[in-house]
């Protein structure tokens, strides 16, 4: 079915011919026909539950297919497990990090194949060669550091190195930029150019687009479990990818802005958060989207959590003329401000919970005291269900098995159960699928029109320039600058971002 | 994502399948297996003595273990509540004595002796609360050493032997385990009493909720503005208290407290809780599990005695077992989710 393209000159090192899976009676991937080329990028992308995450997982051999093959240089194989797999170069680099919390950098590119000398580790050898391989990747981490005690792009370089140290032959890489700023991007950029040229096949997830136009030599776009094509990624535009993701056009990512009012409902302060935001003020009008640019790492989040609440700070914060105590998140909730956490997994939802026992979560009380009454949170559910859209197999299951998308659908929900005033969005589309981007774009916009005012914190320039009107941008904990109406630009955020603007304010930092 | 699969299945109305849990059916299954080699072994087993005699014991492990529920669903631990049984108990035997040296018997000198040990068992729950979710100690290490602390007091109290309960204030107070409503014995009846006010606290209130969702992740208990440390501190007083009230119904039994007394009573409450299928780290709990761990802990000891099929010295061997069985079921069907 693939047709072989110019950079595919090479036979297919690893390929799936008419695989089907079917968890239980449920087939989720419905003969799909897939190859990967030595030296070449290939991009898979779709909606989230496409199948996309399946079709690596039976790659790289943590899934048997149902029907059909897997082929391994031409030869059908079958894989006892992903160590079988990763014994014959095959490796996956997990969107959740594989690494141990506890155990050094060193420790965990080595680990279950330490270097050894007679019966004792070899530590120099290992910690040399992981120096290596991390000064290959632009990456200044000392081997020597727990793994506990790095940054999220950290960590995924050291996943990368990982891989790197075992010699792949394809590298199956799941939404490897999700945590990485643009800088960081590139530096990923180059490495994968860089196995590239050695040979290596490449097997790209991404939800940004452009990012997939930029690195993939080839896209393959997957729904609901087939493949829909498969093109040089020279032939299509971005928008034939997302029309081809979705099924249908996407007319306009962006619903149109609303104009926020002069009068002021959020105003912080003199925000500090020692070690992290310095000295930070900002000012949110009635039924204003303002965005919260920076690189991760600016103190966005932890700004957005001292207002909310959730963080120690000095500094002060007036909601609608009402001053909100520091660290008092369920005071600031009553207020009416909601804060949407970007780690959704980590701090957002329960996943061992149901549906309904996440969403009653932050207001248990006023589902009836002493006892809460189950009928009125059925009813919350079905309210939410129905205006957000989730899509879940059954209301009792566990919110870890949702998707991305259906998760971060509830995750809204939950938030905006309290009926806030004020909503303070940190990265609203991390890791979800074009159609439920839309989706949450249109909610925003019509939360703004509802009056409600809303910060939207985000790492994709598009989304803030998109959404709001007016953008603050962070550098290094401070607030480096705003920028509203048509000055709202990606260069003028990232010369912000960067800290380039303000000469003077970068030498007092 | 196309407009029809936009009107979702799970839009209708709950439909609940009917699913066979073994985690749920199990110690269920443990408890009717055990009652029926009972009964086959002994035709006394079922009868009205045996049965009050092993319910009335059971209540104090299971007063306690409710109140252990909740401390491990939030995802903490006590290991503290045998010795701290053991000091309250000794402190209300005397203070009772003291008193009944300056009021002469009676039954303000019950009542004084009842409230002292409700309070003394809230303030030590309190103080363990305190210095777990304010000091941020760990709590195994914590209520490790108030183990420790809570013996050696109580031995020092004793001087290393036995306090009693004067003679009269022991008649007087007898009637608390030995009496009864409808011929139930009262510490049957209170640990019932509590047992359901525990399921219910722990399914139908928020403080309940709170708890699963603290011991699932507490991170995200606090992103949803639940008053953690608050619910935490609580789920320890809660306990406190509740040995107060064993050591309320306790003392009555043997009139007495040493330094033995209230011994390895911590084990035996956080085994019957795992037995039950509350998740020792948390985030899952259910009280009518935690008294049919309690049950069955109890009826192996009762079946050992009443048979001589094995020796009752391997009581501890089989406990041991069932506990052991219970955890590796828990593992099993956690990794199936």
């Amino acid at each position: 079915m693939t047709i072989p393209g110019p950079t595919a000159a090479a036979p297919a090192v690893l390929a799936l011919d008419a695989v089907t899976k079917a968890f239980g009676p449920i087939e989720v991937l419905h003969g799909v026909d897939f190859a990967l080329h030595p030296g070449e990028v290939h991009a898979l992308i779709g909606e989230n539950g496409a199948g996309k995450s399946t079709t690596m997982k039976i790659l790289a051999g943590y899934l048997d297919p149902t029907g059909g093959q897997v082929l391994l240089e031409g030869q059908p194989v079958t894989f006892a497990g992903s160590d079988e797999a990763e014994e014959r170069g095959i490796i996956m680099i997990h969107q959740e990090f594989n690494l141990a919390e506890h155990l050094s950098v060193d420790q965990n590119v080595f680990l279950g194949r330490e270097l050894t000398r007679g019966i004792l580790l070899d530590h120099k050898a290992m910690r040399a060669r992981t120096a290596d391989l991390l000064s290959q990747l632009h990456c200044r981490v000392d081997p020597a550091t727990p793994v506990n005690r790095l940054s999220v792009p950290d960590k995924q370089m050291v996943e990368i190195a990982k891989a790197l140290s075992r010699r792949a032959r394809v590298l199956i890489m799941d939404e490897p930029t999700a945590v990485l700023t643009e800088r960081e991007t590139e530096v990923l950029f180059a490495q994968i150019e860089r196995l590239r040229a050695e040979g290596v096949a490449i097997l790209y997830t991404s939800h940004k687009l452009g990012e997939v136009k930029r690195i993939a030599d080839r896209v393959t776009v997957l729904r609901d479990g087939t493949m829909v094509r498969s093109d040089l990624t020279a032939d299509v535009t971005e928008d034939d990818m997302a029309a081809a993701m979705v099924g249908r056009e996407l007319s306009d990512l962006y619903p149109p802005k609303v104009r926020g009012s002069a009068e002021p409902i959020l105003e912080a302060q003199g925000i500090t958060v020692p070690g992290v935001v310095h000295d930070a003020s900002l000012v949110l009008h009635r039924g204003e989207v303002l965005g919260l640019g920076g690189l991760v790492g600016s103190g966005r989040t932890e700004l957005a959590e001292a207002i909310a609440g959730l963080r120690p700070r000095t500094g002060s914060v007036r909601l609608d003329g009402t001053d909100l105590p520091a660290g008092q998140v369920a005071q600031a909730m009553r207020a009416g401000l909601a804060y949407l956490t970007e780690d959704r997994k980590g701090a957002g939802l329960l996943l061992d919970k149901s549906l309904r026992e996440n969403l009653t979560l932050p207001l248990l009380e006023t589902f009836g005291r002493p006892l809460i009454d189950r009928r009125r949170e059925e009813a919350a559910l079905d309210r939410a269900i129905a205006e957000f859209a989730i899509r879940a197999p059954s209301r009792d299951m566990a919110v870890g098995d949702l998707s991305g998308g259906n998760q971060q659908k509830l995750l809204l929900a939950k938030v905006l159960l309290s009926d806030p005033q004020v909503i303070i969005i940190d990265e609203p589309t991390r890791g979800i699928d074009i159609g439920t981007k839309q989706q949450i774009y249109t909610l925003i916009a019509r939360l703004a029109a509802e009056g409600r005012s809303i910060i939207v914190i985000s790492s994709e320039m598009p989304e803030l320039i998109g959404l709001a009107s007016r953008v603050i941008v962070m550098h290094a904990g401070r607030i480096a600058g705003e920028l509203s109406g048509d000055a709202v630009t990606e260069g003028a955020i990232v010369r912000l971002a960067m800290g380039m603007d303000d000469t003077d304010k970068d030498h007092a930092a | 994502m196309s407009t029809a699969s936009n009107s979702p299945a799970s839009a209708a109305p709950a439909q609940r399948r009917p699913r066979v849990n073994l985690t749920v059916i199990a110690p269920l299954v443990a408890l009717v297996v055990l009652i029926a080699i009972g009964m086959a072994l002994n035709p006394n087993f079922l009868s009205y003595a045996n049965i009050t005699n092993v319910l009335a014991r059971s209540a104090f492990i299971g007063i306690i273990a409710i109140g252990m529920t909740f401390v491990i669903t939030a995802g903490g631990l006590d290991l503290s509540v045998g010795s701290m049984a053991a000091f309250v108990a000794g402190l209300m035997i005397l203070v009772m004595n003291l008193l009944t040296e300056s009021m002469g018997p009676g039954l303000p000198v019950i009542f004084a002796g009842i409230a002292l040990a409700l309070l003394a068992g809230l303030a030590a729950g309190f103080i363990n609360g305190i210095l777990i979710t304010r000091a941020g100690i760990e709590a195994f290490i914590l209520t490790l050493g108030t183990m420790g602390i809570y013996r050696s007091l109580v031995t020092w109290l004793a001087d290393g032997g036995t306090l009693s309960l004067g003679y009269e204030m022991r008649e007087m107070y007898r009637p608390v385990y030995y009496g009864g409503l409808f011929g139930i014995a009262w510490p049957i009846l209170v640990f019932a009493a509590l047992a359901i006010l525990g399921e219910i606290t722990m399914r139908h209130t928020a403080f309940g909720r709170h708890c699963a969702a603290i011991g699932s992740n507490e991170k995200v208990a606090r992103y949803s503005s639940v008053a953690v440390l608050r619910v935490r501190l609580a789920t320890y007083v809660l306990l406190g208290t509740l040995v107060g009230i064993a050591v309320v119904m306790y003392v009555p039994r043997l009139g007495s407290a040493s330094a033995t007394t209230g011994l390895l009573w911590e084990l035996e409450a956080i085994a019957a809780v795992i037995i039950g299928g509350t998740l020792l780290k948390g985030g899952f709990g259910r009280v009518w599990g935690t008294v049919v761990g309690v049950l069955i802990l109890s009826l192996i000891g009762n079946l050992l005695n009443l048979t001589d099929v094995v020796s009752p010295y391997l009581n501890g061997a089989i406990q041991g077992v069932v506990i052991i069985l219970a955890v590796v079921l828990q593992r099993n069907t956690g990794a199936a989710r």
